[in-house]
C-alpha cells in the first residue's frame, strides 16, 4: 500500500498528456506571459531606470530578469491552485467513488495529485527558464556550470514545495465543492491577493505597512525570494532597489514554505477523511 | 478447497435497523437482514426503494447515520479500511474515465487494490476474454457502446476476488444474451467463494441468480426468503378471473377454504389458492354459476417473481404509477 500514490500519479499523467489542448496551453501560457508582458514591461521600466546610479560591487539586472522569476512563481501558483480541479471532475463524474471505495489510503490520493501537479510545475519552470534565457533574461548570468546545476535544483526545490502546498489547498477545496464554477470562483478570489501582495512584479517596500507585513509572510514572496536567489544571485539591483539575500534568509524562506505546505496537507487530509461521495 | 463448500451458517453481512435520511426524507427506513458466506443475495425493489443508499453505506461511501452494519466481520463506521479491503463493487452508474483505455481502466483498478503485477496482467487478459473486449483493449472508453462499458465495469468489479462483491443493478442496459452470460460469470465468481450482494429490479435476475431475496420498497424490507419461499407465500397457484360482477364474485369466493387471499385487479381479480389450482378451478366455476355470475376470462398459473413483486410492493412492472410515489426532499 505504501506506493499507492504512484497509481494516482500514473493516471493523472496519462490524462495530462492525453488532453492535448490542456497540455499545449499549459506549456505555452508561461512562455507567452514572459514574451508579451515581460518584453513590453521591461522596455519601459528599463528606460526609466537607465539613469539610476549603481552602487559599486552590486550588479544591476534588467526588468525581464527580475520579473522572469515572478513569472515562474505566478505560473506555479495558477497551475497548482487549479490542480485540484481533477479531483472535482473525478467526483462529479463518479470516478472518485471507485477510488474512495478501494482500500487505498486516502492520503495517497492527495500525494498522487500533489506529485503530478509538481511534475507539471517543474516542466513549466524549466520552459520559462530556457525561454527566458532565449529572449534575453540574464538567468544564471556569470554562473559556473556547477552553480547553474545548483541554481536549477534550488529553483525546483522551491517550486516543488510551493506547488505541493497549493495543490493540497486546491485538493481540499475541490473535495469540499460541488461544482467547477465554485472552485474557479474560490481560486480566482485567492490568486489575486496572493499574486499582487507579493514581490513578483515590483518590490514590496513601497507597499502600505499592513500590505507589507502580509507580503512578507505570503508564500508567494517566500517562493520568489528563493527563485531570485537561485537564478540571479545573492546580491543584485533591480528597479533601483538593492537586494541582498543571505543563506539563512533563503533557509528561512524554505522553512516557511514547508510549514505552509505541512499545514495545507493537514487541511486536505482532514477534508478527505470526511469526504462523502455518492 | 474447503472454502467452496458453502458454509451457510457463517454470516458475512449483518445489518440491523439501518436508517438513512437525506434531509428529512427517509430513504432507508430501519432495515435488518443478514447475508451468509457464499450466498448470492438480492435486493429486489422499484426505483427509489433505497437499494443504492443501503449499498453506499455498506461500501463505506456514505456515512452511517443510524443502526448497525458489519461487512466481513468489520463495522462500516469503526473499521472502514478493513471493510474496503474485503469488498468489490460495480456501481449502478457508469464510472469509467472517458479518456482512459479499456486496458488502463483494469490496470488502474488492479493497482488501486494493490494486486501484484503478474496476477494483475493475467487477470486482465482473462477478463478481457470473458467480456469479449480483447479487440478493444486500446480503445478509450468514450468510444465504447453502452453495453461494452457495462461489460467493462463488470470486468473491473471482478478484477479482485473480494470476500463480498456488491453489484448495483449490474446488467442494466445489456442485451439478453449478454445478461445471461453475465449471470454465468457472476455464478462462477460466486462458486470460487465470493459472496455476492446484488440489487436489481429485474425479476428474472433475482429469481435465477440469487439464493435469497429481500424485497425492498420505500426504504423498508417487505419480505425476505428464497425465491421458492417468496412464491409460496402467494399460495400454490394463482387463478385470474374476470366476471360481469367482480365484487360479488370476490365476496363469494374469498370464503372458500382453499382460497388464501384475493387481490383485486383493474378488470378482474386474482385468487391465491393453497391447493392444486386444477382441483380448485371446477369448484370456483360452480360457485359462480350457482350465483348467476357470468365468467368472462379464466387463467391459471403458478406464482412468478413478478406476482410476488407486485403483491408486496403494490407496483406493477416497470413502475407504473401506484399512488404511492415517495416524497422527494425539496427543490432539486
Ligand atoms: N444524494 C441524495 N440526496 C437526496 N435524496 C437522495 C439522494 N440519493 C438518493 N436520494 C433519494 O433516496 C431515495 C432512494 O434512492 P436510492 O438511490 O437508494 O434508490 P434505489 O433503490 O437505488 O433506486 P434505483 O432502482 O432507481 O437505483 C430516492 O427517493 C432518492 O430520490
Ligand atoms: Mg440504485
Amino acid at each position: 500500500m505504501t506506493l499507492g500514490f504512484t497509481t494516482i500519479y500514473w493516471r493523472d499523467m496519462i490524462r495530462f498528456v492525453r488532453f492535448k489542448t490542456l497540455l499545449v496551453s499549459s506549456l505555452l501560457q508561461p512562455a507567452l506571459w514572459l514574451a508579451f508582458f515581460g518584453i513590453a514591461m521591461s522596455s519601459s521600466f528599463d528606460t526609466l531606470m537607465a539613469g539610476m546610479p549603481v552602487p559599486p560591487g552590486a550588479h544591476s539586472v534588467g526588468y525581464l530578469t527580475f520579473m522572469g522569476a515572478g513569472i515562474i512563481a505566478m505560473t506555479t501558483l495558477f497551475t497548482s491552485l487549479f490542480g485540484g480541479i481533477v479531483i472535482l471532475f473525478d467526483k462529479n463524474w463518479g470516478l472518485m467513488r471507485e477510488i474512495l471505495a478501494s482500500p487505498m489510503n486516502r492520503n495517497h490520493i492527495i500525494f498522487g495529485i500533489g506529485l503530478s501537479g509538481v511534475t507539471k510545475s517543474f516542466i513549466q519552470a524549466v520552459i520559462i527558464m530556457v525561454f527566458g534565457i532565449l529572449i534575453g533574461a540574464a538567468f544564471f548570468a556569470g554562473f559556473s556550470p556547477v552553480e547553474i546545476i545548483v541554481g536549477v535544483a534550488g529553483v525546483l526545490a522551491f517550486v516543488g514545495m510551493f506547488a505541493l502546498g497549493f495543490l493540497f489547498l486546491s485538493a481540499a477545496i475541490a473535495i469540499s465543492m460541488e461544482s467547477p464554477e465554485g472552485l474557479q470562483g474560490v481560486t480566482t478570489l485567492l490568486t489575486m491577493p496572493i499574486f499582487f501582495a507579493s514581490n513578483a512584479l515590483y518590490p514590496i517596500d513601497a507597499f502600505p505597512e499592513i500590505l507589507k507585513i502580509l507580503s512578507v509572510y505570503n508564500p508567494m514572496t517566500l517562493l520568489i525570494t528563493g527563485i531570485r536567489y537561485f537564478v540571479i544571485g545573492p546580491d543584485f539591483i533591480a528597479l533601483g532597489k538593492h537586494y541582498q539575500y543571505t543563506q539563512s534568509d533563503i533557509l528561512t524562506s524554505y522553512l516557511g514554505l514547508m510549514l505552509f505546505t505541512a499545514f495545507m496537507f493537514g487541511l486536505a487530509w482532514w477534508r478527505f477523511k470526511k469526504a462523502v461521495v455518492t | 478447497m474447503p472454502e467452496t463448500q458453502h458454509n451457510h451458517r457463517e454470516i458475512i453481512i449483518n445489518v440491523e435497523n439501518l436508517e438513512h435520511s437525506y434531509g428529512n426524507f427517509k430513504a432507508v427506513d430501519g432495515i435488518s437482514f443478514s447475508v451468509k458466506k457464499g450466498e448470492i443475495f438480492s435486493f429486489l425493489g422499484p426505483n427509489g426503494a433505497g437499494k443504492s443508499t443501503a449499498i453506499n453505506i455498506l461500501i463505506t461511501l456514505l456515512a452511517k447515520q443510524k443502526g448497525d452494519a458489519t461487512v466481513a466481520g468489520y463495522d462500516v463506521t469503526k473499521d472502514p479500511q478493513k471493510v474496503r479491503e474485503s469488498i468489490g463493487i460495480v456501481f449502478q452508474d457508469i464510472t469509467l474515465d472517458r479518456d482512459m483505455t479499456v486496458w488502463e481502466i483494469l490496470e488502474f483498478h488492479g493497482r488501486l487494490y494493490n494486486m501484484p503485477p503478474e496476477q494483475r496482467r493475467k487477470r486482465i487478459e482473462e477478463l478481457l476474454d470473458l467480456v469479449e473486449l480483447g479487440a478493444k483493449r486500446n480503445e478509450r472508453t468514450k468510444n465504447l457502446s453502452g453495453g461494452m462499458k457495462r461489460r467493462l465495469e463488470i470486468a473491473r468489479g471482478l478484477m479482485t476476488r473480494p470476500k463480498v462483491l456488491f453489484l448495483d443493478e449490474p446488467t442494466i442496459g445489456l442485451d439478453p444474451q449478454t445478461r445471461m452470460r453475465m449471470w454465468d460469470y457472476i455464478k462462477g465468481v460466486n462458486n470460487e467463494g465470493t459472496t455476492i450482494f446484488l440489487t436489481t429490479h429485474y425479476m428474472d435476475e433475482a429469481d435465477q441468480l440469487s439464493d435469497r431475496i429481500s424485497i425492498i420498497d420505500q426504504g423498508k424490507i417487505v419480505i425476505s426468503g428464497t425465491s421458492w419461499e417468496l412464491k409460496n407465500t402467494l399460495g400454490r397457484d394463482l387463478i385470474y378471473l374476470e366476471t360481469n360482477d367482480n365484487n360479488a364474485a370476490i365476496r363469494l369466493l374469498q370464503d372458500l377454504p382453499s382460497v388464501r387471499d384475493v387481490k383485486p385487479k383493474r378488470k378482474g381479480f386474482v385468487l391465491m389458492v393453497n391447493e392444486d389450482g386444477t382441483k380448485v378451478l371446477p369448484v370456483v366455476i360452480d360457485v359462480l354459476r350457482n350465483a348467476g355470475i357470468e365468467t368472462l376470462t379464466i387463467n391459471l398459473k403458478k406464482p412468478s417473481m413478478d406476482d410476488v413483486f407486485v403483491f408486496y410492493t403494490g407496483k406493477e412492472l416497470r413502475d407504473e404509477p401506484s399512488g404511492k410515489i415517495p416524497m422527494r426532499p425539496g427543490g432539486r
